[in-house]
């Protein structure tokens, strides 16, 4: 089971390293990375593992809504299945 | 395998174009509820529904996370509540929509539907005594919604019903008068009503349909228009292919979040309904669709066609992404709902006329439309008849939501605020068709060979 973390938002000091903390925090294991900063603008999307999680999906969601808000960044966590579905036969 | 622009696609749609599932609906049998005693079989309707649903809202709010899309409503559809009636008659069924309103409370859903009667062949047991008592339920309730099947291609149009729910709808508007006659928003009359359908105020679970399924029926106008907008200069058959794509990928995550949805609850998946729902929203319009096809305005010359193109790519997109389809599933035309509707409506070019013409190639009828509030019932009757008539014979489901704005004349304003929204009072022909409608019977249900 995958889950796609997309951040999108002012470059700031340590984004990567906060997102990857709270992966980190709840055993969710970092397979691919995209990252690029474009005139200031920071746009990242961030294939994650979450098969071994140590709490609910819906925690991990918490946590990166509450440091999108927190850093002034738009974070999405949503789970593969939704993009599959959408996108492929 | 992901892609970045299929990523960034997805949380577009979601983000900027209001694409969401519209509702959740879980449509629950009551034909074991049914008792002579009015009382018993209201606390038998209220512990199944709740048992059945108590976990329908933590679990649709559960998906929104998992899948980062929201779903606005989370709603029960019930059996026509005319079928318990019938076996208490000497109760007041207004009993049964209070123990649905509770039920609908204890389990937080946002609306109930099933407060229906089917006659279109003629009255049984309980029918007209639930009628009569529609006014009433909807009054003292919020979250009840209320339907009335009065023809069928197969049966012809009951005009002894059609008759009778012209004055309900009036009654119904008179009674909440004092709430921008909301009562009648929840309140449709249909040809051929479909018994699968999740959306309201129609939603019922037909007397065919299992003890407990869960359907799901999405939205995404917003999505739709978008697409069209990046090819000004298409050809309409292109607009059709680019329509046909972008409904796969919406009713895909319908099918996604239906089987989530029904793993989760330990219910069958019944139905995804791959309607073009739209919202007042600003960005989530099917008039504004129709005018990026190259229309001026909704309502103009041309609005039927395109209309037609629009609900046909709709379908065809949306069947190959889902393993069962089905309510009303096509494109949704409700005036008051529908940000480029309710401005064509103001304008003057989108009149009711236009509106029955559109019917006839949409997924529903004429839904949302406030009238002025002196209107006569035999007028909402034959407005009534007019759109079971398309129904009855293209065999398809047709429907009739009214508000009368008591009080009110052309040019005024209802606003109900939320998804159901504002709708100017719109003009109607001041002609009687008074002798018509008292006639009563039945229109017979029409032939279908030799087609010309």
């Amino acid at each position: 089971m995958k889950a796609v973390v997309t951040v999108i938002g002012k470059d700031n000091v340590g984004i990567l390293h906060k997102v990857s903390g709270i992966c980190a925090d709840m055993g969710a294991n970092v397979i691919e990375v995209t990252q690029s900063v474009l005139q200031d603008m920071f746009a990242m999307i961030m294939l994650i593992d979450i098969t071994g999680l140590n709490a609910d999906f819906s925690e991990l969601v918490d946590k990166m809504n509450n440091l999108g808000t927190q850093l002034g960044l738009s974070i999405h966590t949503m789970h593969e299945d939704i993009f599959n579905s959408m996108h492929s036969i | 395998m992901l892609n970045v622009y299929n990523i960034l696609e997805t949380i577009r749609m979601i983000q900027e174009e209001c694409l969401d599932i519209r509702t959740i609906t879980m449509g629950i049998s009551l034909l074991d509820c049914i008792d002579t005693d009015i009382d018993r079989a209201c606390e038998k309707v209220y512990d199944k529904i709740v048992r059945k649903a108590e976990n329908l809202v933590p679990v649709g709010q559960k998906i929104e996370k998992e899948y980062g899309i929201p779903i606005i409503n989370k709603r029960i559809s019930v059996t026509p509540v005319a079928m318990l009636a019938a076996a208490c008659p000497d109760s007041d069924p207004v009993k049964f929509a209070k123990a649905l309103q509770k039920a609908a409370d204890t389990c937080g859903v946002n609306f109930i539907g099933g407060y229906s009667a089917l006659v279109h062949k003629g009255f049984s047991a309980g029918d007209e005594r639930l009628i009569r008592s529609i006014p009433e339920a909807l009054a003292v309730t919020d979250n009840i919604c209320s339907s009335v099947n009065i023809g069928s291609t197969k049966s012809g149009i009951n005009m002894d019903a059609v008759k009778l729910m012209g004055q309900i709808v009036k009654q119904t508007a008179e009674k909440t008068a004092d709430r921008d006659c909301i009562g009648a928003a929840k309140l449709v009359v249909f040809c051929n009503a479909v018994e699968d359908n999740p959306f309201m105020a129609g939603a019922f679970h037909g007397a065919g349909e299992p003890d407990c399924e869960i359907h799901v029926g999405v939205s995404g106008p917003g999505v739709v228009r978008s697409a069209l907008s990046n090819y000004p200069d298409a050809s309409i058959n292109e607009l059709a292919d680019i329509i046909k794509k972008t409904a796969f990928k919406i009713t895909r995550m319908g099918q996604l979040v239906g089987a989530r949805a029904s793993e989760l609850l330990g219910i069958p998946f019944g139905i995804v309904d791959l309607s073009l729902a739209p919202t007042p929203a600003i960005g989530d319009s099917v008039a504004h669709i129709l005018e990026e096809m190259g229309l001026e305005k909704c309502g103009t010359h041309g609005t039927t066609a395109c209309l037609a193109m629009l609900n046909d790519a709709v379908k065809k997109g949306g069947v190959m992404a889902s393993s069962t389809v089905g309510g009303l599933s096509g494109a949704f035309i409700p005036v008051s709902e529908d940000a480029g509707m309710i401005d064509a409506a103001v304008e003057g070019v989108l009149s009711i006329e236009k509106l029955e013409a559109m019917t006839a190639v949409c997924s529903v009828g004429l839904d949302m439309i406030v009238v002025p509030g002196d209107i006569s019932p035999e007028t909402i009757s034959a407005i009534i008849a007019d759109e079971a008539a398309i129904g009855m014979v293209n065999t398809k489901t047709t429907a009739v939501r009214l508000i009368p704005a008591i009080g009110k004349k052309e040019g005024e304003t209802l606003e109900f605020g939320g998804l159901l929204g504002s709708g100017p009072v719109m003009p109607i022909r001041d002609k009687s068709a008074a002798k018509f409608i008292n006639r009563g019977g039945r229109i017979p249900a029409p032939m279908h060979s030799l087609k010309n």
